[in-house]
Formats: structure tokens, sequence, C-alpha cells
């Protein structure tokens, strides 16, 4: 199959069209004709990527299953996976049929909605698998116009001023990115993802204004795609809109904000800032080390007093995003291997723990603490899942959580141990408020009245649990199913980017001399 | 004089003879029963005459002593405003209609409007650019008002007028200073006087009253003060009307006089254009915030669309003309369906201006709705719409011409105009579900201009349907 690629990203976006066409009426039947549709069409979106995985070379550093075809402008339509995209591809098509799935109680709008969380899977497969500028630039923003839609339409009470604000933060982050790419288009005058990999971006030391830039051109271009993945990531201070956007949007809604959009800020730092502009990303690293430590201690400390299922968990993911960060900009082997396990892991568990909330907010339409309390009399099999997900979330050894954080943490110890001991410090607030959050939730006497006839979890919500408790177990105990996939790629990146940097310095030495 | 020379204009002479014949039949007939008739007719001679300049013709050739220049800049730019003005003409019909405003003067005003538009794109000399300009305005002038008996509508039309005169005027100023200090009014003789690093004071100030004369036409900042209240008074289809064609013509001609006459003397002018491009983009996003009469807000999102095309121009480049060319042939499409959107605003058979009316337009009408949101979003210059598509190519151009921090301003303006076309999905999408809303009323002849604009958007990112290579070949006809 020569487009495996594009057959894969376009099957839920053929799905969607056919709802879009073809389905008509309001009624009972179609409402689950719809849902039965968006269900077969993620569900084969994620057997047919199964091929891409089985066909995967792992020792192949270069891109594979390219595809290629001229477009507009000398910009061209074209498609690669490597070993750090491949796994980011599998985990949408593998989140997506579990989020449909979820959607399943879903009364207003059906139609709508699956076809908006559809087009959303296309957008997100398009942009771990673009390899062209502006290609990735397109797939990347117009995902936000079906989580816009999302979030307005199926959200909560504040629904409004979420969406709003998750589209105009995320909008103003990335069009400084359009620039930049412009910029490198001018500079390098192709758009080539693959060929700007093996461009070597001026780094030239400037002023502009009196302002020196050390790092040069390079430096800005970092600047400009940093602004568009720190907010996407999120990252400290600019992680406001996450919480917001999470609180408002409907669980599944939740669920692919924090188990993959997020990622695809991790995604751009690995594709463009790190390897694109290494002198950028050097003179920067320091003040990005520093922005994760701080958001690990920070987005801590603040999940500890929040009321909000929900927005503990999202500060908690700004939290575990904070070691993504970490480790990439440790930039070794083990730092960048975390970083990316770490957003695996943390797509799953961050989306089962949503899911999780899911679970008894669609039994007692509320989402504060305080209305919970002893579910594990009533609910055993739900307070099992749920620790499961805590202590994941926690990073308890055997868990996927734990490999993420431990690398993460002993790459970042080699470059900057101060960083690498405040870091620390996150984790053992990390397990503060999330054990703190299951006792208040879970344990002690059923004493609320209202919990009193609440019932355990269905056999469909076991189901969409039992592939992610799967997952999170597995890749506890035997992280090399990911790390040997991506092993290979980041070292090729990591030694390209110390060359890269030598190579610098010695051209600076020689301007100096 | 030459029949050479009269063959090359046939298009224009067609037109402006069909015009007016058609006003002494329908005079000599049942007047106004005919408009309807005319409606059709003209937009149908329209696209046959687009049809056939786009079909035809190669090469530049200069007509009258080279007082015209029939070349592709000129060919793209009279398809797209013929096209355009077509496309008004026959959402109007019904509209004005119903609502007892269908005159027969109607089409063959705008038929003659369309011929001046013809003859500025082609203008190259300065007595032809004034002449199409006049011809041009003073047709729009009338329409503005067509509406006799409402306040609104004769205040557009005389706000226009008077303000109209007044750029007229300057620019007449910028022409006569021109032609004092070149001693000639042939932009093929300007070009030789205006070298780079050497243009003389009084060449210089003609050229910024000329440019102040053009910002008028194209509403750029701060010659803009007219748009809203015109958008807002004249008919709703008189509004689609200066939307489109007449920015298409304004903007070429800017693009023409800016190349052909003074092309050699680009740091000149780019500044200026760049600060009437950075105001503009800025003015209609912060400015359109605060409406909410549709018509009024589209007029700031003219504007602020204004600015885009003249970022393309302000690099002065080859790049940057094709970059301005598409930009106004996406933009032109955007606001055709956007238009045919608001004509089919109505409660109870009256015209609702009002966005608070749209309150949950989604659940009465999604297929609409949906291609509105297409629209919005285009408008807001979101991937993966073809609006996007037109502002990566005018900020490729500004970068390249070393206007980054144009650039950025035009991406910051962006997201600062995104802020209200998001506020209609709003109503549209997230609104109330109590409130009454407007009908859905809207003849499917509307709905067809809706839809073919959304899917045009869409569609249109494979390959833009031929129209970036045609706006290559005219901007590199135009710049050498």
């Amino acid at each position: 199959m020569d487009n495996l690629l594009s057959i894969v990203t376009f099957i839920p976006a053929v799905a969607a069209l056919i709802l879009l066409i073809f389905l008509r009426g309001d009624d009972e039947a179609a409402n689950r004709n719809a849902k039965w549709l968006a269900m077969a069409a993620t569900t084969m979106t994620f057997l047919v990527s199964l091929f891409i995985l089985a066909e995967f070379d792992p020792n192949d550093t270069g891109f594979q299953f390219v595809e290629e075809a001229p477009w507009l402008l000398g910009l061209q339509y074209k498609m690669g996976v490597d070993g750090i995209s491949v796994l980011f591809v599998m985990l949408t098509t593998f989140m997506m049929p579990l989020v449909i799935a979820a959607s399943w109680n879903v009364e207003t709008r059906v139609k709508e909605y699956m076809i908006a969380f559809l087009l959303l899977e296309t957008l997100m497969l398009g942009v771990f698998m673009a390899l062209d500028l502006v290609l990735f630039y397109l797939f990347f923003e117009a995902g936000l116009i079906p989580m816009f839609l999302i979030i307005g339409i199926w959200g909560g009470a504040n629904r409004i001023y979420a969406s709003f604000k998750f589209f105009l933060y995320t909008f103003l982050g990335s069009v400084l990115m359009l620039v930049a790419m412009v910029g490198m288009f001018a500079e390098a005058g192709t758009t080539d993802i693959e060929q700007l990999l093996i461009h070597q971006f001026d780094f030239e030391t400037f002023s502009i204004a009196g302002v020196t830039i050390v790092g040069g051109f390079q430096t800005l271009l970092f600047l400009a795609f940093f602004a568009s993945f720190a907010v996407k990531m999120p990252m400290w201070p600019v992680h406001t809109w996450l919480p917001d956007a999470h609180v408002q949007a409907p669980t599944a809604g939740s669920v692919v904000l924090a188990a993959i959009l997020l990622k695809m800020g991790g995604y751009g730092f690995l594709r463009f800032s790190l390897p694109m502009f290494p002198v950028g990303a050097e003179v920067l690293t320091p003040l990005v080390l520093w922005m994760s430590a701080i958001a690990i201690v920070y987005t801590s400390l603040v999940a500890l007093v929040q009321e909000d299922m929900k927005k503990l968990i999202a500060y908690s993911s700004v939290a575990h995003m904070g070691f993504v960060t970490m480790g990439i900009f440790a930039a070794n082997q083990q730092g960048v291997d975390g970083a990316i396990f770490q957003m695996i892991s943390h797509g799953f568990i961050s989306g089962a723990l949503f899911l999780c909330v899911g679970v008894i907010y669609d039994r007692m339409h509320t989402r504060e603490i305080d209305a919970y309390g002893g579910l594990v009399n009533r609910m055993p099999a739900y307070a099992l899942i749920f620790m499961l997900f805590t202590m994941a979330n926690v990073g308890l050894p055997g868990t996927s959580g734990f490999v993420g954080e431990f690398l993460t943490l002993m790459a970042v110890f080699q470059v900057n141990t101060w960083v690498a001991a405040v870091a620390t410090t996150g984790v053992i607030f990390s397990a503060a408020y999330a054990l703190w959050l299951y006792r208040r939730v879970v344990m002690g006497d059923l004493i609320k009245e209202s919990l009193r006839s609440i019932t355990d979890m269905t056999p469909r919500e076991r189901w969409i649990f039992a592939p992610l408790v799967a997952m999170t177990l597995l890749l506890g105990v035997y992280p090399a199913l990911v790390l040997d996939i991506t092993g290979p790629a980041v070292a090729n990146l990591v030694s390209n980017y110390d060359t890269a940097l030598a190579a610098a310095e010695a051209a600076n030495q020689l301007a100096s001399n | 004089m030459t029949p050479a020379d009269l063959t090359l204009v046939l298009p224009e002479i067609l037109l402006a003879v069909y015009a007016m014949g058609m006003l002494l039949v329908a005079v000599y007939t049942t007047k106004d029963g005919l408009a309807s008739t005319l409606v059709w007719m003209t937009a149908g001679v329209m696209i046959a005459l687009a049809a056939w300049i786009g079909a035809t013709g190669e090469g530049a050739r200069s007509a009258f002593n080279g007082m015209l220049m029939i070349d592709g800049f000129a060919r793209f730019a009279k398809v797209t405003i013929l096209l355009a003005a077509a496309a008004v003409l026959m959402m109007s019909e019904a509209y004005m209609k119903q609502r007892d405003l269908l005159r027969f003067e109607y089409p063959l005003l705008v038929a003659l409007s369309a011929v001046g538009m013809m003859v500025m794109v082609s203008a190259n000399d300065l007595m032809a650019l004034y002449m199409g300009l006049e011809l041009q305005s003073l047709a729009l002038y009338v329409v503005a008002s067509l509406r006799r008996d409402s306040v609104k509508s004769t205040e557009a039309g005389l706000k226009y007028f008077v303000l109209g005169a007044l750029s007229s005027g300057l620019l007449l100023y910028g022409a006569s200073l021109v032609y004092g200090y070149a001693g000639t009014t042939l932009f093929s003789g300007i070009i030789e006087t205006a070298q780079e690093g050497e243009v003389s004071l009084g060449l210089l100030f003609g050229l910024v009253f000329l440019m102040a004369g053009m910002a008028f036409k194209v509403s750029a900042v701060p010659f803009h003060m007219w748009t809203p209240d015109v958008y807002e008074g004249s008919p709703t289809p008189v509004t689609a009307f200066f939307a489109t064609a007449p920015k298409v013509a304004a903007m070429a001609l800017f693009a023409r006089v800016l190349h052909d006459a003074f092309g050699n003397a680009v740091s000149d002018w780019s500044q200026i254009v760049a600060l009437l491009s950075v105001l503009s983009m800025f003015l209609g996003a912060v400015a359109a915030i605060g409406q909410t009469n549709i018509k009024r807000l589209m007029a700031f999102s003219s504007i602020a669309h204004m600015g885009y095309a003249l970022m393309g121009l302000a690099a002065g480049t080859v790049l940057g003309v094709q970059a301005m060319l598409i930009y106004m042939a996406i933009y032109v499409t955007m606001n055709v369906g956007t238009f045919a959107f608001i004509l089919m605003m109505e409660k109870d058979g009256q015209p609702v201006t009002d966005i608070g009316a749209l309150n949950m337009y989604a659940k009465r009408e999604p297929g609409k709705a949906l291609a509105m949101l297409v629209l919005l979003f285009s408008l807001a210059g979101v991937p993966p719409m073809l609006g996007f598509f037109g502002k990566f190519y005018v900020l490729r151009a500004a970068y390249e011409a070393g206007l980054a921090w144009l650039a950025v301003a035009g991406v910051i303006a962006s997201v600062i105009g995104a802020y209200y076309y998001l506020r209609i999905v709003f109503y549209m999408y997230f609104g109330d579900e109590a409130e009454e809303g407007i009908d859905g009323g809207g003849s499917p002849l509307l709905s067809g201009f809706l839809m073919a604009s959304a899917v045009i958007m869409v569609l249109g990112i494979v390959n833009m349907f031929g129209v970036e290579s045609a706006a290559a070949a005219a901007a590199a006809m135009l710049v050498n």
C-alpha cells in the first residue's frame, strides 16, 4: 500500500463526510447510526494503522511510508513517519474508538458531535504525519475549529468563555510560528521538513534596536515556534487556558485534549525546535528547564487546593508536561526517550482519569470533590480502576507513569542538578494531591444521602477502561515496547543535535580568532 | 485612433453600448417592468464578456497611443470584476423585487460602473485613470442612494458622494503635480523620470496625493471613514456590490499606478503602503469588535482585508502583486458567499442586520449555518480554508521583501480579528435555546451562492482552481 498514511488519515474525514451528507433526521435511530458509524470508522482507522506499526522498521532513522505530491506555491503534500512520530499516530488511533465509546450517552446534536470528533481525528493524525511545514501548520491550526465547537456546544456552564479563551490563546501562539515558517521558507527555499532538518539556519549573533540576540536568526525562529508549542503543551506561565478548557469540555473532549492535543506541543519541540534550531535551543535551554521545574512544583501545589476534580487533573497534566519539556531540553538519549515515553503514558493515564471523572459525573452531574466520598462502598470496580490510574499518575513503579518520570529526571540530573532537585520535589507533591483526591472521593464512609443509590460501572464503561489498564501495566513492566521503537530515531536526533552544536561552536571560535 | 485600438477595447465598448441601448429600450417601453429581465440579461452579458476576456487575448498590447494597456494583469482583474458584479446582480434580483426596490436603472448602473472599472484596471495614463475612476464612482453614488425614501440610504449616497468628490480632488491634484514635474501623463513617460533615489520633491508630492485618492477608493485607513456608513445605509445588495467588484478594481488600479508609473521608485512608496496596510489591519480588527450590525461589521472586515491585500502591494515585487491578486480573488469569493447569507437574514419578511438575531441559527438551518461557519473561519484566515492561503501568500511576499515587521503585525491583527468572526459562530452555534431568531428564509439561488462559496473555500486548497498560475502570469506582466 503506497499511501497507507493518507488512508489512515482520511478514513475519519470520509466518515464525517458521509455523516454530513447522508444522515438525515434527529430521531433515536439516526443518532444510533451516527454513533455506530463513528465507532466503525475509528475502529477501522485503528486496525489499518496497525499495518503502519507492523511494517515500521525501527532501525531506519529516516522517514518511512513517505508520500509526496506537488501542491500550491511550491509547497507539497508530503506525509511520513519516523521513530518519533509513529507512536503518536498509534496513540491517536488507539484512543479515538475509546473516546467515541465514552460518548455513547450524548443526546444533543449527536450527528454534529460525531462529525466534529471524526474531523478532529483526521487533523490530529495529519499533524503527526505531515512532512511539509505548511501542511503541518494547516493540520495543527485546523484542529482548533472542531475543538472550539466541541467545547462551545457540548461543554459545561461556562463553556463560552472557555471556548473563546482556548481558541484565541492557542491561535495567538501559533501565528508567530506561521511568520517563522515563512521566514524559513524564504531562507531555505523549501518547506520540506526532511530537507529542513539538514538545512543549517543562520546562527550569527546580531542585534536589533540595541538588543543583542545570541544565536541570531535561529534564536528568533526558536522563540516563534516556542510561542506556539509552549502554549499548546502547555507550559507555565501560559497554561491558564487549559484548566478552563478541560473543566468546560465534555468528557470526551477532555480526553482528547489531554491524551492527544497536548502531545502536539511536545512533538513540535522534537520535530522542529531541537533539530532545526540547535543553537537557538541551546541558548534558551536553561530558561526552558527552569520553566519546566517551576511548572512541576507550582502546578502541583495549585492542584492540591482544587475543588473541582477535572481542574485538579488538568493541573496535574500541566505538571506532567513539565517532565516532558524537561526531558526534551535535557537533549540526551534518556531525556528524549523519557519525554516521548511520558507523553505516550500520559496519554493513557490522563485520558483514563478524565474518563473516571466522566463516569461519576454522568451519574451525579457534579465534579465537586466535596459532593463525593465513600464511593468504594457502592462502586468497588470503579474504586479499583480509579486507584490504578491514581497510582499511575503518581508514578508508582510498575505503571507506565514511573518510567517516563524516572528517565526524564535522570536525564536532567546529568545536565542541571538543581533543576532535577526541584523537579523531584514535584513527584512528592503529585503523590500528595493525587492520593488526597482519591481519599476524598473514594474512601471513607458513604454518608452523602445523594450517593446512596449510585451504581457501579456498566459493562460498556468497563470495556472502555480495559485497554487503558492493559497498556498502563504493560508499558510499566515492559517499557521496551516503546523505547525500542523510539531509540534509534532519538539517538540519531541527539547525535545530530550534538554535532550541530559542536560545528556552531567551531564556527564561532573561527570567527572570533 | 485606429480600428486595431477599437478591437482591443471591444469588451468595454460592447458593455457600454449595451447599457446605453437598454436604457433607451427600457425608457421607451415598460420601464421597471423590464427590470428583472434586465438584471438577468446584464449578468449574462457580463459572464459572457468575462469568458471572452478570459479565453482570448495574449501578451500585452497598448491602445490609443499608450493610454490603455491591455495585458494579463488587466485581464485577470477584469474577469474577477465582471464575475463578481454578475454574481451580485443575480443575488440581488429577488431581494430588491420583494422590497419594491428594483428599478431598471440598477442593473444598467452596475454595468456602467463595471465599464469604469475595466477602464481603471487598463489605464496607463493619468487621464484615462481619472475617466475610468469617475465613471465607476458616479454610477456607485447613485446606486448607494437607490432607496430614495430611506434617510439612511440617501445619507449613504450623499456621504459617499461628498467624500468621493474630495478624494477625486486629492487625486486630481496629485495628478496635476505629477504632470507638472514629469511633463507627461503617460505612465510609460512618468516611470522614466521617476528613478530610484532621484524622485523630485514635486513628483513625490504628486505620488502621495495620488495614493491618498486611491486609498480612499480601497477604503484603507485613514481614508476609510465613509465605509461603515455607506455599507450600513445602502440596500444590502448594493453593499454586496461595494464590497466586491469596486474593491478589486481600486486595488488593481493602485498596483497599476505604483508599478507602471512609479515602479522605479519602490522604496519611496513601499513605506506608505506598509503604513496604510498596518493601520487598516488593526483598525479593521479592533473597530469591528463592538459592532452588532452585520453590515457595519462586514465594512470593518473589508477594511482589514484591504490591509492584507495592501501588504502584498507594499512588498513591491512580482510575488507581492501575485499575492495581492490571489488575495483579492479569494476575498471576493468569500464576500459573495457572506453577502448571500446576509441577504437571507430576515424575519417576517423584513431584513435583519443584528447579529444577535442569528441566535441558534445552526439548529434551524444546519446546512446554511455550516456553510457560514466555513466562510467565517475563512475570513478569519484559519486553516484549512482558502482564506488562510490568501494570508500566507501576502505574508510570504512581505517577508521576502524585508517587511518582516509588517508580517508579524498582520498575524497579530488576524488574531484580534478572529474574535468577531468567532462571535458570529457563537451566536449561530452556542446561543440560548429560548430566544427567537431569524426565519429560515432565502431563495434557493442565494443558498446556492452561499454553499458554492463555502465549498470553494474548502476544495480550493487542492489546487486553487488554477487561479494561482493565472495570477502569477498577470503579476509578471505588470512588474518588470
